[in-house]
C-alpha cells in the first residue's frame, strides 16, 4: 500500500514540475548507478591514468593537423592499436570511450565506433563477419561545421571489452582484420590479464598498462562524488571504502552507492535539489565505517583474530577442538571463503612474531588453497586444512 | 498435503523471524526505488531465498507470487537446441542457467538480452525494471559470468539481477564489484528453536523445548534441514516427547557404518565392502562433496587427536580432486585407503 501512495506522490510532483518529460528524465538518471552517471566524459576527468591520458591526449591534437605533416603524434595516430590492460575498476572502459567521445561526438559517435563486449556473441563467426564489415565500411563525412568542434579523425574505432574472454581462434581471426584495414580503422582491446591475448595480437598494439589507483586520487574522486549526491561520510569512512575496494574505484563507488542507499541518504534532496533542503540535511544520517564493511563483505577484525588466536600452537588436542570451533561458525555465519583466505592472509603475514621461514611455507599453503576454492573445493574442509596447516607450522612441525 | 517448510515459508518481509537488521535493510532497498543488482550469499538453509521473494514482493506487490513455468527452447552456435526451464511472472523471472551445463553462456546472453530490451508491460508496475533472479549464481562458467558484465551495467535501466550463491568464492571479480554484497548468516540455535515452536504452534502439535534444542543441535544451523527433520519425528511417533530420538537421514546412517568398518579393519578386502556402500551412496544421488565430508567429521570423532590434522589435510585434498577429476569414485575410494595406511601407520608407532 505504501508504495501505492508513492506512486500518487509521485504523480502529483510531475504534474507540479516543469514538463513531465524532464522530471522521467531526471528520475532516469537518479536511478542509474553512480558508476555509470559518473563515468568521465572527457580524458581530463579520467582519475589518476596520467601517463596513458598524455599519450592519448596527444592523439587527439595530432588528429587535428593535416595529414602532411610528421609530428610524432600523428605517427602514432596513424599507426596504432591500442591493448589497455589492468585490474578491474581502473577505468579502461571509462578511457576509451571519454576518447572516443572526444574524437566524435554525439553524432558521428554512432557510425565510427563499434563496441563489442562479452555479453555479444563475440566468436569466430562474429569476427569474421560482423567486425570485418565494420572494419571494412567507408568512412562516412562528417556533417558541415561538424568538423570545427570535434576532430572527427578518418578512422573508425573498434573497441572490444574484455577481449581476454574471447577464444583464441576469435583472436588469430582478428590478426588480418587488423592489418589489412589499419587505415581506416584502429581496434582497442581492452582486457585485465595481457596475458591471455595471443602474442600476434598484442605486438600488433600499442599496449596501456593501468595501474591500480592511488589513495589519494581515488580519495578525491570518491568525496567529489559523495557531495555531489549529498551524502555525508563519517571520518574515515573514505578510507574504509578505499581498503574495502583495493584499488577497484567502480568497487568503491558501488559501494558507496548502496552505503548511501541504506542510510536512505538519497532519496529526499535529490528530489529537492533545492538549496532550501541543506538545513535539513544537518540531522541526515551518514555513511559509517561500519556499514563500509558491512557492505563490502569484510570480516570483522575480532572474527579473524579469534581464527589467528584459535591457530597458536598448543597441546595438539586442545588445537583441533578449538579451530574446528572457530571455522564452523564462520561458515555457518556466511563468510566466503575467499575473504577469509584474503584476510587471514594479510593478518598472518603482519604478524611480526612469526618468523621469515614459516611464513614462508605458510605462504605456499595460502597459494594451494586458493587454487583449491577457485577449483570449487568446499569451503569448510578447505578453510579447516588450511588453519590446520598453519597452525602446524606455527608450532614448528610443519 | 504441503511440507511445513513450504507451508510456513514466510512471504513477506514482515514475517521473517531473525535478521531482522537485514529485513529492514532490504525493505528500505525495495522502497527506495533504486535497487542495485544484488548478490546474495550464504549457506544452504540460511534463508536466502525466502528473503529474495519477500523483497520481491515488497518491490513489486502480491503480483510476483502469480507465478508460470515456461519452456524455453535456446539454440547454441553449433545450432544444437536446448530446452530451458524459466519460471515468470509479470515482474520478474528465475532461471538456473548451471542447469544446461557449459552451455549456460548461451542462455544467459539471449535470455537477458530479450528482457533487457523489453520494458515492463504493465503500466501501473511500480518499478520501471524486471528482476531476473539467478539461482546457483556460483556454478556459472566463467563465459557465462564475463557475459553478465556488461550486460549489467548497459542495461540497469531496464533489468536487475539478483544472483543466489552459497559463496563468493567462485564469482569473478568483476561482477562483485558491480553488486551489492548481501550475505545471509545460518539462523543460530535459538533462531531455530522459535522457528519449530513457532511451526508446532501453527500445526497444534504440543510444544517439546527440549526436543527443538536438539533438532536445532543437530541440524548444524540450516533450518530447512531442522523443519524437515522436525516433520519427520513427528511423522513416525505418535507422542512426542523431550527425549525421542531423532532419527538421522538413511545416508548418514550409512555413512555412519562406513566410519565404523573402516576403523575395525584395514585390508584391501575392507576396501572392497565400502567400495559398494559408497557406490549406494552415489546412485541415491547424495552428492560426493557431502559424503566425502560427512565421512570425515565421523572419522575424525572416532580417532586421536594427533591424527585429526592429517587427515583432515588429506579429506580437503581429495576433495579437490573429485572437484576437478571426472570418476568421483577413485578419490573417494582413494580417501579410504589414505586413511587407513595413516592409521596404520600411526598405530606401528605407538608400538614401538
Amino acid at each position: 500500500m505504501a508504495s501505492f501512495f508513492d506512486l500518487k506522490a509521485r504523480k502529483a510532483a510531475g504534474a507540479n514540475g516543469s514538463a513531465p518529460k524532464a522530471d522521467d528524465k531526471k528520475q532516469n538518471t537518479r536511478r542509474q548507478p553512480w558508476v555509470e552517471k559518473y563515468r568521465p566524459k572527457t580524458l581530463s576527468d579520467v582519475t589518476a591514468q596520467d601517463h596513458t591520458v598524455n599519450v592519448l591526449q596527444r592523439t587527439l591534437q595530432a588528429s587535428n593537423v593535416t595529414p602532411t605533416m610528421s609530428t610524432a603524434g600523428e605517427v602514432a595516430a596513424k599507426h596504432f592499436h591500442m591493448l589497455f590492460y589492468g585490474p578491474p575498476g581502473t577505468g579502461k572502459t571509462s578511457t576509451i570511450l571519454a576518447l572516443a567521445k572526444e574524437l566524435y561526438g554525439p553524432e558521428m559517435i554512432k557510425s565510427r565506433v563499434l563496441e563489442l563486449n562479452a555479453s555479444d556473441e563475440r566468436g569466430i563467426s562474429i569476427v569474421r563477419e560482423k567486425v570485418k564489415d565494420f572494419a571494412r565500411m567507408q568512412l562516412t563525412n562528417p556533417p558541415a561545421g561538424y568538423k570545427s568542434r570535434y576532430p572527427c579523425p578518418p578512422f573508425k574505432i573498434i573497441i572490444l571489452d574484455e577481449a581476454d574472454s574471447m577464444t583464441q581462434d576469435a583472436q588469430s581471426a582478428l590478426r588480418r582484420t587488423m592489418e589489412t584495414y589499419s587505415k581506416i580503422t584502429r581496434f582497442c582491446l581492452i582486457c585485465n590479464y595481457v596475458t591471455r591475448i595471443i602474442d600476434p595480437l598484442a605486438s600488433r598494439c600499442s599496449k596501456f598498462r593501468f595501474k591500480s589507483l592511488d589513495q589519494g586520487n581515488a580519495k578525491k574522486r570518491l568525496e567529489e562524488i559523495a557531495e555531489k549526491e549529498g551524502v555525508g561520510l563519517d571520518d574515515g569512512a573514505v578510507d574504509a571504502l578505499i581498503k574495502c575496494s583495493e584499488g577497484d574505484l567502480r568497487k568503491a563507488i558501488t559501494y558507496l552507492q548502496s552505503a548511501a542507499r541504506l542510510v536512505g541518504a538519497i532519496e529526499k534532496d535529490q528530489d529537492g535539489g533545492d538549496s532550501a533542503d541543506d538545513a535539513m540535511d544537518v540531522d541526515r544520517k551518514t555513511v559509517s565505517v561500519a556499514i563500509v564493511q558491512e557492505i563490502s563483505g569484510v570480516i570483522p577484525e575480532n572474527t579473524i583474530a579469534a581464527l589467528q588466536k584459535a591457530m597458536q600452537p598448543r597441546s595438539a588436542g586442545a588445537t583441533y577442538q578449538a579451530v574446528a570451533k572457530v571455522v564452523e561458525n564462520m561458515v555457518a555465519d556466511g563468510w566466503s571463503a575467499g575473504q577469509v583466505v584474503t584476510q587471514l592472509y594479510h593478518s598472518v603475514l603482519q604478524d611480526e612474531t612469526i618468523p621469515d621461514l614459516q611464513k614462508n611455507k605458510i605462504t605456499l599453503v595460502f597459494s594451494e588453497v586458493d587454487k583449491r576454492l577457485l577449483d570449487g573445493a568446499d569451503e569448510h574442509l578447505s578453510i579447516l586444512d588450511l588453519a590446520l596447516r598453519i597452525s602446524n607450522i606455527l608450532s614448528g612441525k610443519g | 498435503m504441503a511440507l511445513i517448510v513450504d507451508k510456513h515459508r514466510p512471504r513477506s518481509l514482515d514475517q521473517l523471524t531473525y535478521h531482522d537488521e537485514l529485513s529492514d535493510r532490504l525493505r528500505s532497498l525495495a522502497q527506495s526505488g533504486d535497487f542495485p543488482h544484488l548478490l546474495v550469499y550464504g549457506p544452504s538453509g540460511a534463508g536466502k531465498k525466502t528473503r529474495i521473494v519477500a523483497t520481491l514482493k515488497e518491490l513489486y506487490g502480491p503480483g510476483v507470487e502469480k507465478i508460470k513455468i515456461d519452456a524455453r527452447v535456446f539454440q547454441t552456435s553449433s545450432s544444437r537446441k536446448l530446452e530451458f526451464n524459466i519460471v515468470t511472472s509479470v515482474y520478474h523471472l528465475e532461471i538456473t542457467p548451471s542447469d544446461v551445463g557449459n552451455y549456460d553462456r548461451v542462455v544467459v546472453q539471449d535470455l537477458l538480452k530479450e528482457v533487457a530490451q523489453t520494458q515492463q508491460v504493465d503500466q501501473s508496475a511500480r518499478q520501471k525494471f524486471k528482476v531476473v533472479v539467478i539461482n546457483e549464481a556460483d556454478h556459472l562458467t566463467r563465459d557465462a559470468q564475463a557475459a553478465l558484465r556488461r550486460t549489467m551495467e548497459k542495461y540497469s535501466p531496464n533489468l536487475r539481477l539478483i544472483l543466489l550463491a552459497n559463496s563468493t568464492a567462485n564469482i569473478i571479480a568483476p561482477i562483485r564489484s558491480r553488486t551489492l554484497l548481501v550475505r545471509v548468516a545460518a539462523p543460530s540455535i535459538q533462531d531455530i528453536t522459535t522457528a519449530l515452536a513457532d511451526s508446532a504452534k501453527k500445526e497444534g502439535w504440543p510444544a517439546a523445548a527440549g526436543l527443538h534444542k536438539r533438532i536445532a543441535l543437530e541440524s548444524g544451523r540450516n533450518l530447512r534441514r531442522a523443519l524437515l527433520m522436525y516433520e519427520a519425528v513427528h511423522a513416525q511417533n505418535e507422542k512426542i516427547t523431550d527425549d525421542t530420538p531423532i532419527p538421522p537421514p538413511d545416508w548418514e546412517a550409512l555413512i555412519g557404518q562406513i566410519a565404523k568398518e573402516i576403523m575395525e579393519e584395514h585390508s584391501p578386502n575392507r576396501i572392497l565392502q565400502v567400495r559398494a556402500k559408497l557406490y549406494d551412496l552415489l546412485t541415491h544421488c547424495i552428492p560426493p562433496t557431502t559424503i566425502l565430508k560427512t565421512l570425515t567429521f565421523k572419522l575424525i570423532a572416532l580417532i586421536d587427536d594427533d591424527l585429526k590434522y592429517d587427515v583432515i589435510k588429506w579429506s580437503a585434498f581429495y576433495e579437490h580432486r573429485v572437484r576437478t577429476g571426472t570418476k568421483v569414485i577413485f578419490h573417494l575410494e582413494a580417501f579410504v585407503a589414505k586413511f587407513m595406511r595413516i592409521f596404520e601407520m600411526y598405530l606401528m608407532q605407538m608400538d614401538m
